[in-house]
Order: C-alpha cells, then sequence, then structure tokens
C-alpha cells in the first residue's frame, strides 16, 4: 500500500515539475518576444522624428533621415513583389489545377519547399553571378530580382494549398455550363481562393521587406538619393546594417530607429496577413 | 455570365460556334502552358543556384581542390583560403542552437496543446510564431546591442569564474568575456529557430488521435506520462523534420550571426572566442573582397553551405511528408 502511494506521488510530483518546465519555456519564449520589442521601442522611438522620413542619409557624425533608404526598400519590394508574383501564383494553380497528381508537381513541390527555407545569402551569390557580374556593376534591378526570387516560393506555396481546398464541386458546376478549363479556375477557384492568396502575396511582402543579406551585393548601397534602377540603390535594411556596426551615435540612433520601422512595418503586415485567413497558419 | 452565353449554343450558325471553341481551346492551352512554364522556373532557379554557384567557385575549388575544406588558414594577403574555421563556426552554433530550442520549443508545445486556457492558445501561438517573423537584422541590432553586453558584463565573468578551475570546462569556457562570440551567436539562433520548431511541433501533436491520449488517461497515466509515451513517440518524424527545418534555418541564418560572431577566421576551444560563419564571412567581406581568387572563394564557401541546406531540408521536407501522408493531411 505504501509503495503504491509512494509511486503515485513520485509520478504526481514528476508530471508536476514537467508542466511547470513546459511553462516556464513558454514564458521564455513570450520574454524573448518582449525583450526584442521592448529595447527596439525604447531605443528607437526616441529617434523618431519627420526628419527619419524627409530627409536624406547623413555623412558620419551629422544629422538627418533615412528617406533614401526608406524610397529604395519600397521601389525594390515593389518590384519584387510585382515580377515574383505572377510566376508564384501561376505555378501555384498548375501544382493545384493542371497537375495536381502529375509527377512534375510533386518535384515542383518538393523543390518549392527547399527553396522557401534556403538561405537567403544564397540567393545574393546567385543573382550576383546571374547579373551583377555580366553587367559590371551593382544594381537596384539586381536587388529587386533577388527579392522577386524570395517572393516565388510563399507564393507557390500558399497558391496551392489555398486552391487544393476549393470545393471540386465548384470546379464541376463551371465546367457543366460548358466554361473552359481556364474560366473555371480564373472565375471559380481563384475567387474562392482569393483570400488565401492575398494572404500569401502578404507574408511574402513582410518576409522580403527586411531582408538584408541578399541586397548586401545585389543592390548594394547608396548614401544618395536615387531612382534609377541601374544603379546601386539604398535600402532601410542594408543602411540598418551599416549605420549599426557604425562608430558615430547619429548613424547608431538612425539605425536603432529603421529597425522600429521595418518590425512595425513586418509584424504588422504578418498579423494583418492571419487576420485575413482566420485559423489558418503558415508553416 | 458571359460565359454562358458565349458557351451556349445559340441561333448562331454553326462556324461562329467553331470559331469561338477553337478560340477558348487556344487560350486554355496557352494558360495551361503559362501556368506549367512558371512551375517549371521554380525548378530552373534551383538549378540556376547550383551552377551559378558551382561555376563562380571554379577558380577556388580547382585551385585548392580538397584541402579548401581542410584549411584553416584564410589570408587575403597570400591568397591562402580554407573553409575550415566557417564550416566549424557554422555546425557549432546551430548545433547548439538546436540543442537549446528543442526541449524549449517542445515544451511550448506541450503548455499550448495541453495546459493552456482555450482562450489564450491562440494569442500566445501567434505571439511565439511573431518571434519568427522579426527580420533576422533585428536579432542582430538587439543582439549586438543590448545582448552582448548583457552577457559580457554579468553571466560570462560568472560562467568563467564557476568553472576556472574545473579541467576541460575551463577551456570551454575560457575568458577574456568579449560578449560577442560563438555562444553569443547560438543564443541568438536558438531564439530564431524556436518559432520554427515550436509551430511544427504544435502541428503534428494536433494530428494525435483524441482516442490514444484518452485511453492512455484512461489507465491513470498522468499529462507527463502521455505526453512521453504516447503523444512524442507518435510524432517522433514530425518533431525530427521540424528539428531538421529548424536546423537548415540556424546554418542558413545570415545578419544576427554576422552582428555577434565577431568575425575571426580561427578555430577556438572557447565557446566565448570569436569565430565565424560561412554566411557570416560572406556577408562581411563579399563586397570588400579584391581578386577573383578571393571572391571564388566566397563563393565556394556559398556552395558549401547550399550543399548542407540541400541536405538537411531534403531530410526534413522528407520527414513531414511521410508524416503528412500518414495523417492523409
Amino acid at each position: 500500500m505504501s509503495t503504491a502511494s509512494s509511486l503515485h506521488h513520485s509520478r504526481k510530483r514528476k508530471n508536476s515539475v514537467m508542466m511547470v518546465l513546459c511553462v516556464v519555456a513558454a514564458g521564455i519564449g513570450l520574454a524573448w518576444l518582449a525583450l526584442i520589442l521592448g529595447a527596439l521601442i525604447y531605443k528607437g522611438l526616441s529617434g523618431l522624428s519627420l526628419a527619419v522620413f524627409t530627409e536624406m542619409t547623413p555623412p558620419p557624425g551629422d544629422a538627418g533621415g533615412l528617406l533614401n533608404a526608406i524610397y529604395g526598400s519600397v521601389v525594390m519590394t515593389v518590384i519584387g513583389v510585382v515580377v515574383g508574383t505572377p510566376i508564384g501564383v501561376l505555378a501555384g494553380t498548375y501544382m493545384a489545377e493542371y497537375g495536381r497528381f502529375s509527377r512534375l508537381t510533386t518535384i515542383v513541390r518538393f523543390i518549392n519547399d527547399i527553396l522557401l527555407s534556403a538561405p537567403s545569402i544564397i540567393i545574393g551569390l546567385f543573382v550576383y553571378e546571374l547579373m551583377v557580374r555580366p553587367m559590371g556593376h551593382f544594381s537596384a534591378i539586381a536587388g529587386a530580382v533577388a527579392l522577386a526570387i524570395l517572393v516565388i516560393p510563399v507564393v507557390v506555396r500558399t497558391t496551392e494549398d489555398m486552391l487544393n481546398l476549393v470545393p471540386n464541386a465548384l470546379r464541376e458546376a463551371g465546367t457543366a455550363i460548358g466554361a473552359p478549363r481556364w474560366v473555371v479556375i480564373r472565375s471559380v477557384a481563384y475567387r474562392a481562393a482569393l483570400s488565401g492568396i492575398v494572404t500569401g502575396i502578404l507574408l511574402s511582402i513582410a518576409r522580403i521587406s527586411g531582408e538584408t543579406a541578399p541586397l548586401l551585393f545585389t543592390a548594394l548601397n547608396n548614401q544618395f538619393w536615387s531612382s534609377n534602377l541601374n544603379a546601386p540603390m539604398a535600402s532601410l535594411p542594408v543602411t540598418i546594417f551599416q549605420f549599426a556596426l557604425s562608430p558615430y551615435e547619429e548613424w547608431q540612433q538612425l539605425a536603432w530607429t529603421g529597425a522600429l520601422i521595418i518590425t512595425l512595418t513586418v509584424l504588422g503586415l504578418s498579423i494583418f496577413a492571419r487576420s485575413l485567413t482566420g485559423r489558418r497558419e503558415d508553416r | 455570365m458571359t460565359i454562358v452565353s458565349e458557351a451556349t449554343p445559340s441561333s448562331d450558325s454553326m462556324r461562329s460556334r467553331d470559331a469561338t471553341v477553337r478560340r477558348f481551346a487556344l487560350t486554355d492551352t496557352v494558360f495551361r502552358e503559362s501556368t506549367r512554364f512558371s512551375a517549371i522556373l521554380v525548378l530552373l532557379i534551383l538549378g540556376g543556384v547550383a551552377i551559378s554557384l558551382f561555376a563562380g567557385s571554379w577558380e577556388a575549388l580547382s585551385k585548392f581542390g580538397f584541402s579548401f575544406l581542410t584549411t584553416e588558414s584564410w589570408n587575403p594577403v597570400t591568397e591562402n583560403f580554407g573553409a575550415l574555421s566557417p564550416i566549424y563556426g557554422t555546425i557549432v552554433t546551430s548545433g547548439i542552437a538546436i540543442l537549446i530550442a528543442v526541449p524549449i520549443g517542445i515544451g511550448i508545445a506541450v503548455f499550448l496543446t495541453e495546459l493552456c486556457p482555450r482562450p489564450l492558445r491562440r494569442p500566445i501561438g501567434i505571439a511565439v510564431e511573431l518571434l519568427a517573423g522579426i527580420p533576422s537584422i533585428i536579432y542582430g541590432i538587439w543582439g549586438l546591442f543590448v545582448f552582448a553586453p548583457f552577457l559580457q558584463t554579468t553571466i560570462q565573468p560568472f560562467i568563467i569564474n564557476l568553472f576556472h578551475d574545473v579541467p576541460g570546462l575551463s577551456s570551454l569556457f575560457a575568458g577574456p568575456p568579449y560578449g560577442i562570440g560563438l555562444l553569443t551567436s547560438s543564443l541568438i539562433l536558438a531564439i530564431m529557430v524556436l518559432p520554427f520548431i515550436t509551430s511544427i511541433t504544435k502541428d503534428v501533436f494536433d494530428t494525435v488521435p483524441a482516442v490514444l491520449k484518452e485511453s492512455a488517461y484512461g489507465i491513470g497515466c498522468t499529462t507527463w506520462e502521455v505526453t512521453r509515451r504516447v503523444v512524442i513517440p507518435y510524432t517522433r518524424v514530425g518533431i525530427m523534420g521540424g528539428v531538421m527545418l529548424g536546423l537548415g534555418r540556424a546554418l542558413g541564418e545570415t545578419m544576427a550571426v554576422t552582428f555577434v560572431i565577431g568575425n575571426a577566421h580561427r578555430i577556438s576551444a572557447s565557446l566565448f572566442a570569436p569565430a565565424t560563419t560561412i554566411s557570416a564571412t560572406i556577408a562581411n567581406e563579399f563586397t570588400e573582397a579584391d581578386g577573383s581568387l578571393y571572391t571564388s572563394s566566397l563563393v565556394a564557401l556559398g556552395l558549401i553551405l547550399f550543399v548542407i541546406t540541400f541536405i538537411i531540408l531534403a531530410i526534413a521536407r522528407y520527414m513531414l511528408m511521410r508524416i503528412d501522408a500518414r495523417t492523409g493531411a
């Protein structure tokens, strides 16, 4: 009787210890998020002013803003999304509609999942070899292409997943009234999966707007205002990288402020994207 | 609505009907082929990455041969390059990061699936996933200005004093406390891969049939025993897939590590010493590399990283595909 009860107690105790550890683990996860956001707000907010959005990046030791960096980020992100999204949506369409059971789809899905988690610096090297070396100079367009390559796998993945969720009965109904396949896809399947596909695009924007590594040796950086796509262009992440590692206090402050701007943008986008699809989670 | 009227035979002659059908067939072919081309483009991108990295690293690989992998020296002045210390740094930082992140990630997944009150589940799950959304440069700047100084002034001196008499551990934790270095990078990487491991572990935990867990509870098992003896064995393959995915992320992570690793091309026993990783070396030195052999050696580092992560991620996807096939998801 006593051994049975001591076994009972030791099992209970072990259970309590492990469960407390699990709660602690969750606490650690939340604490890191709070610590990082706290530091960002504390250090970044003090430098946030109108000048950040209206003035160019300053020379060392001077006051200034981040206007050219923000502009460069927006330009390259927009081009990246505009180039990458159609390719991603079309590829996802092939996988879910025309070739749902084909061998090609299985292979593309596997390769796409690998591209999805591939180190972004590798993509930077690829675009360097593909565009920068043949052209002979760094350029904003090379940076945009690198970002587009990062957009494609995210959009392919969500488009395929979302089209797979569209009930076949809807497609059959479209076909039954004589609509050709592409009309069914365009007017029925896309329409039913629209919010999911938009979520994928938003998540891809969230991902590339913070990417630094693929821009380092494609778009490089630019101390001045430039809207020439064929020349090096500043971007917010690369500017943060350069300024944070500099010894000048004004630059470090601007780096923190830029970091705060990027984080708020990215987190805002991903929360908005998630709210569009409700319970669905992105792996 | 226009679809219906166009596709339905009307009083029009058969000729216009034929033309419409032909036009539909043509558009459909064009659309189908453009989707197929896009799908093939995904393959071409990966193929292009492999070919361009191989071509770019050819000069370095043909000059140094296999010794590129086994040489520690990295000297831009004498143009003698070896990848051993970046490879060592990459593997050690990612390994330690995984060792830290896996128990915490599984703990959070257990918390979310078994313990957490239902209304809190989704907010906490999202909060942990937001960690995954924070760009890596943010982890870098935070690590350099907040985390590293904290480690340098408090934790590291304490650990160095604690172990300085213990053989083995004293060289593992040898000073001076720089703040930046291998261990700091590992800790930052652990935070970064935590959400990936947590989210996949939670997903595979949700695939365990309720009846299995209920039968275990029914014979009097505690929550921990159910987790340890039923849930984890059932989802082993999926958890391994998540861990591999996290490992793939950690191996290729660039910006956060570049800030806090110290960029020193040498292998030292101490975890507090500055070191370098493959991606940090590329990020730090690529734009400053003069001479084609230097650039080529950096691309060769990229090729090594690509091969390692490709293998790890392929294993991860294979494992996750197996658990997907089993649950029919």
